[in-house]
């Protein structure tokens, strides 16, 4: 499994960044060199093993669906705001 | 001083909280255009904090001081997690953790610097200005947690750092700085109010001089925290005798100086020992780890993009765009690797070989330990394969070569089980740490070993 330019390409438009041609030329053989580690786990036979996607078991905690008023200045961050909304990019 | 020690005199009034916290701001302040160890010094907060408890002095930490990792949010405090993207950031709240320890009458000095979001191992990922070892200016100070480790080396104050580590970010600069730290079990102390790198494997604990000192910020830290959704509703098992320790023969294939010292150190302790085995482990957890901690990092980090917090994109841009300046602008080349490693892993036709099977070699991992654990009450390796490089030596080696540092810590932090760096003894005058690792929430059984070096 490698990565390739094209691949690289599209990885990182998804990811939201733009790469140099330059950039692009430092990282593949980089990320090829660590993709040759990841596939070492293919030496390991996992059949019927549960996967952990937590390192000991836990169980969701729901709160109570109650509306609690938020204390905080979630706006203090930002100068993109208009009433009590943050301002973004045009989305349509 | 023992922490423990300092908080009685305080307690006492012999000693005055707003006299040693002068002190240690200014020691930072004079020291940190060398050093780097801190991001943002948080001196009105200190001095409010020192006051109040020479005013009242209460307590299990009253008037200690202690520093954070910048990944941790500090209500009012500059809060960078050492990347551009959040220059500016002020969190309008504080992390469960920073609550629990000024409840029990820290003083919050400032935050340390630490690899950007925590992606490396020797903290010269950082847009903070890169941080030099105490021992020896030319060499790193190891990472993530590279400015409490620092510090923590450094003070002659008392002092006890807050550190965050996902593979091993606490007890390697511990090692590489000849201090203590421990990550505790996975989930015993909040995560809450932390910038997440990978949340299946964060965790935050103490980094100080004295094990003493981890035991007692430990014990203020960790508690069950509804707004934690991996919170332990378990506490520590109170068992701490250690009576049989396993030697992990695949981590004895370093340097043979390093492995002496571990070897001496063990003779020292006085209690049975004997090599153990950790096949799988020492072969696929570093892969497993780096699949994991990159693919839950790419999802986390897809929150920076300009709005909300942090630096802001253009609102006449269309959104793809302003969104890719932003984060293409902010984000250093490891984050980026880091990102489009992650996001690769988790793309369609490639999630099943990758980020499933990572989370399979989880299970026989944890498995191979807890095996071990049936008739060991701790392992033992060295912290880390190296002593402190240079920065220049760093700077030669390529990405695979960093991630392959991690080789010793990465086990237990993909376990989630408790793990202990303390030195244990200078190689060319260069620390080195020795790393006991034990059950999940055996910690005791770590303080119990680590009190008696």
């Amino acid at each position: 499994m490698k990565i390739d330019r094209k691949i690289l390409q599209s990885v990182a438009s998804n990811a939201r960044l733009k790469l140099s041609k330059k950039e692009e030329d430092e990282l593949l053989p980089q990320l090829n060199e660590v993709l040759e580690i990841f596939s070492g786990l293919n030496n390991l036979k996992t059949d019927g093993i549960k996967p952990s996607f937590q390192p000991v078991e836990v169980k969701n905690i729901f709160r109570e669906d109650k509306v609690n008023k938020c204390e905080e200045d979630m706006l203090q961050n930002v100068k993109n705001k208009e009433d009590r909304y943050f301002k973004g990019p045009k989305a349509i | 001083m023992k922490a423990k020690e300092y908080v009685e005199k305080v307690k006492s009034r012999e000693i005055s909280a707003v006299k040693t916290t002068k002190g240690i701001l200014n020691e930072i302040k004079k020291i940190n255009g060398t050093y780097s160890f801190f991001n943002a010094i948080s001196e009105n907060l200190a001095l409010e904090l020192a006051e109040r408890i020479d005013k009242n002095p209460k307590g299990k930490l009253a008037g200690l001081p202690i520093s954070i990792k910048d990944d941790l949010c500090v209500k009012g405090v500059e809060t960078t997690c050492s990347s551009n993207i959040l220059k500016g950031y002020r969190p309008p709240f504080n992390a469960t953790l920073v609550n629990n320890l000024i409840r029990e009458g820290a003083v919050i000095i400032g935050k340390t610097n630490q690899d950007a979001f925590g992606f490396g191992s020797f903290n010269v990922n950082t847009d903070m200005g890169i941080p030099k070892n105490p021992v020896d200016k030319s060499r790193v100070t190891g990472g993530s947690s590279g400015g409490a480790a620092g510090f923590t080396a450094l003070t002659e104050f008392p002092h006890v750092a807050v550190g965050e580590s996902t593979g091993g970010s606490i007890v390697a600069p511990c090692s590489f700085c000849g201090v203590s730290g421990v990550s505790p079990t996975y989930g015993l102390v909040s995560r809450y109010g932390l910038i997440d790198y990978a949340n299946s494997l964060d965790k935050l604990g103490p980094i100080a001089k004295y094990v003493e000192d981890l035991e007692l910020v430990l014990d203020v830290i960790k508690g069950y925290d509804f707004k934690d959704s991996t919170s332990l509703k378990q506490d520590i098992i109170k068992e701490k005798e250690v009576k049989k320790v396993g030697l992990i023969k695949e981590t004895l294939d370093v340097d043979p100086k390093i492995k002496d010292i571990i070897l001496k150190k063990l003779d020292e302790m006085n209690v049975e020992y004997e090599k153990v085995s950790l096949p799988k482990t020492s072969k696929y957890a570093l892969p497993s780890y780096y699949i994991i901690a990159m693919a839950e990092a790419s999802t986390n980090l897809a929150k920076y993009c300009g709005m909300r917090y942090g630096q802001e994109g253009k609102v006449n841009l269309p959104f793809n765009e302003s969104f890719s300046e932003v984060r293409t602008k902010n984000f250093n080349k490891e984050v980026k690797r880091r990102i489009i490693l992650g996001t690769f892993t988790r793309m369609a036709g490639y999630r099943d070989a990758f980020y499933l099977k990572a989370m399979k070699v989880r299970t026989l991992v944890i498995e191979e330990y807890k095996d071990l654990f049936k008739k060991y009450d701790l392992l033992v390796s060295p912290t880390m394969p190296i002593v402190a490089p240079k920065l220049s030596e760093v700077n030669k080696l390529k990405p695979r070569d960093h991630y392959m540092m991690d080789v010793m810590t990465v086990g237990p932090n993909l376990a989630g089980i408790p793990h202990m760096s303390v030195n244990a003894g200078f190689y060319d005058k260069l620390p080195v740490g020795i790393m006991f690792t034990a059950n999940h929430l055996n910690e005791k059984r770590l303080f119990q070993v680590g009190k008696g070096l």
